[in-house]
């Protein structure tokens, strides 16, 4: 079974500032719920509550960092990507500041509903220049994101995962930039996966397989900059068809960036994207709304099924008895 | 009064002199300008660049540089504004522009002080020139990207807080406009710098009672002003804003543990009397026809 990590976040912020005097946290009343606490214990000097005020803490934090500090935001992404949008793209953005944005409860992850889920964030993100975007798909990578993200100059947002969260990749196997991780190999059909999707995919290819089907697998962390030459060679040389599985509308992310990428290099094969098909949502447990919305490892199965022209017969009961477990073997290639 | 103190005074007065002059010629050659800005603000940011900000002299060009493109990972000769308000360090202060619409009052005192070459208008609102219609970072005289308005002093706090935290003994200035404190960041702003302590920081406020749609009380309500601030915990000081003395006067008001803001009430039409008759929609000044051109040259010639 796969490994559960408590609060992994919580742990790697520290040691991560401990190693990093300029790291500043600024929070908007959320630092528990964003697993700040531990910082704040460890480090208050280094700690800026800024209240519930997000548009004065998004240019605050580009004045720090316009004098040295690395302001490390925390709030919800939701709360990001919203309401301060302009005070990003303008004290952030524009300037190219390293400041790091730390959005947590991306997409359906919340209960808290339609106030609380960020399903637009990636899009927004995405058209502004100069914005770096990183997702965490397990614990592993919420463990190594921070320094990913410290390579860079300018700013970055993390969609970040808190609480319970799967070890899907090796300890010893940190994100890396710009690179995406191969899960399976296969030519057939591609699945493309990031954050808490990847552990449907991997449910959803390990059934899949088994019935035969050659599918590729590879696990996003870098959804912008989408250069990755590992992905361009799969989706060209991918036979029958790709399928984007996002916690996300399908409109301006991840499946977004799949279909821009296919339509410029003219892999002529169809794209699937399954996400939140131009929908809000509304609060309910994560496992009801990626049923509901077609999230999960069955609606990676219909997809399959409609782009071969087959029914493989796989329902509820086949996936929920595939066991997931942590991803040794495959690695991404050093391009 | 001592011979010093009258001199300073005779050189910042003509400097305000001179950024209205500047401006108004400028608005006559470009059938168009932010006039009444001018003589709302005239003395405040003469005060501010002749009296009361410590500043180095400055070490941007003369001739204003094109613009060098955008900032990005890829772009190493992107630069600001601020090197026209001297060199940073720790003794010096810095100066934040926040209403940036008033760019052209702003770049005409640079030149009245001798911080921009005499000619720097001439790049103004040019194609591929840093003098920008709207100034953004890279123009003359200003450091952050402030014109979707009231970013400004929030950004300059976080400057202030870093400040702060390295003992720097230089202060923070912001300039901004009345209008602005009808945003509601403003007041997110102030209620941070109440809560953080932040005491290296004095805005001063160009209350001209103007705003793009007409007078302000027509518009919406910032009043009062100083209450409202004191009750955010700023400490407030409100003066004539055409008064030299008054306005460094009201810059030594103690403020411990809490920014100060000076609020000048100023008049859009000070120094330029036949402004009013333009009235009550004074956001930006485009003239009429060849009569009042002339009209408004014959005053210039006067001035």
């Amino acid at each position: 079974m796969v490994e559960q990590v408590t609060r992994p976040h919580a742990r790697n912020l520290v040691r991560f500032a401990r190693a990093h005097p300029e790291v500043l946290v600024l929070s908007a009343d959320l630092t528990a719920s964003c697993e700040a606490d531990d910082f704040r214990t460890a480090f208050p000097d280094r700690f800026l509550s800024m209240e519930m005020a997000e548009q004065n803490m998004m240019s605050f934090a580009g004045g720090l960092a316009r004098e040295g500090f690395r302001p490390h935001v925390h709030t919800f992404a939701v709360f990001i990507c919203r309401r301060p949008y302009d005070q990003i793209a303008m004290s952030i953005a524009y300037p190219n500041l390293p400041v790091r944005l730390i959005g947590f409860l991306p997409g359906i992850t919340t209960p808290g509903g339609v106030t609380h889920q960020a399903n637009d964030d990636l899009a927004l993100m995405r058209v502004l220049p100069n914005m770096t975007i990183l997702e965490c798909g397990d614990a592993t990578e919420v463990e190594s994101v921070l320094d990913a993200a410290h390579a860079i100059a300018g700013p970055v947002y993390v969609r970040n995962l808190r609480g319970q969260v799967p070890r899907l990749f090796p300890a010893h196997d940190p994100m890396v930039l710009g690179h995406c991780r191969e899960l399976s190999p296969g030519r057939e059909l591609l699945l493309i996966t990031a954050g808490i999707t990847t552990e449907e995919g991997l449910r959803a290819g390990a059934a899949l397989r088994e019935k035969g089907v050659e599918l590729g697998h590879l696990h996003i962390s870098t959804i912008k900059p989408f250069t990755d030459p590992q992905v361009a060679a799969a989706l060209c040389t991918t036979k029958r068809g790709v399928i984007v599985l996002e916690n996300h509308s399908v409109i301006g992310g991840l499946g977004s960036a799949v279909a821009e990428t296919m339509a410029e290099l003219g892999c002529g094969v169809p794209l699937v994207r399954l996400g939140l098909q131009d929908t809000f949502a509304h609060g309910a447990s994560k496992e009801y709304l990626m049923r509901k919305y077609g999230l999960d490892a069955l609606a990676v199965v219909g997809a399959a099924e409609r782009l071969l022209r087959k029914e493989f017969g796989i329902d509820e009961s086949v996936l929920a008895a595939v066991p997931v477990t942590a991803v040794t073997g495959a690695k991404a290639e050093d391009l | 009064m001592t011979s010093s103190q009258s001199h300073w005074q005779e050189s910042v007065n003509s400097v305000a002199l001179g950024i209205r002059r500047r401006v108004l010629r400028h608005t006559l050659d470009n059938n168009g300008g932010y006039l009444s800005q001018a003589c709302s603000s005239a003395e405040a940011l003469a005060t501010l660049y002749g009296k009361l900000m410590h500043l180095g002299p400055s070490v941007g060009p003369a001739t204003p540089a094109p613009f060098p493109g955008v900032p990005g990972p890829d772009n190493p000769n992107y630069f600001t504004g601020a090197a026209y308000n001297g060199p940073h360090g720790p003794e010096f202060d810095r100066f934040f522009f926040s209403p940036v619409h008033y760019a052209l009052v702003l770049y005409a005192a640079l030149i009245e002080t001798g911080r921009l070459g005499e000619k720097g208008l001439d790049h103004f609102n040019k194609d591929g020139s840093t003098v920008e219609l709207i100034g953004a970072e890279h123009s003359p005289g200003h450091e952050v990207t402030a014109g979707s308005l009231a970013q400004c002093l929030s950004q300059a706090a976080g400057i202030a807080w870093a400040r702060r935290s390295r003992g720097e003994s230089g202060h923070n200035w912001v300039f901004m406009s009345d209008g602005e404190f009808q945003e509601g960041q403003t007041w997110e702003a102030f209620a941070a710098m109440h809560f953080h302590h932040i005491d290296n920081l004095t805005v001063v406020v160009d209350a001209n009672g103007q705003q793009c749609d007409g007078p302000m009380d027509g518009v919406g309500g910032v009043e009062p002003l100083g209450d409202r601030l004191r009750a955010f915990g700023a400490v407030a000081v409100e003066v004539d804003g055409h008064n030299l003395d008054a306005l460094v006067r009201a810059a030594a008001t103690e403020h411990v543990a809490r920014p100060l803001v000076i609020i000048a009430r100023t008049d859009p039409c000070h120094g330029l009397e036949a402004l009013r008759a333009r009235g009550p929609k004074l956001h930006y000044v485009r003239f009429k026809d060849e009569a009042e051109r002339a009209e408004y040259r014959r005053i210039l010639e006067g001035m």
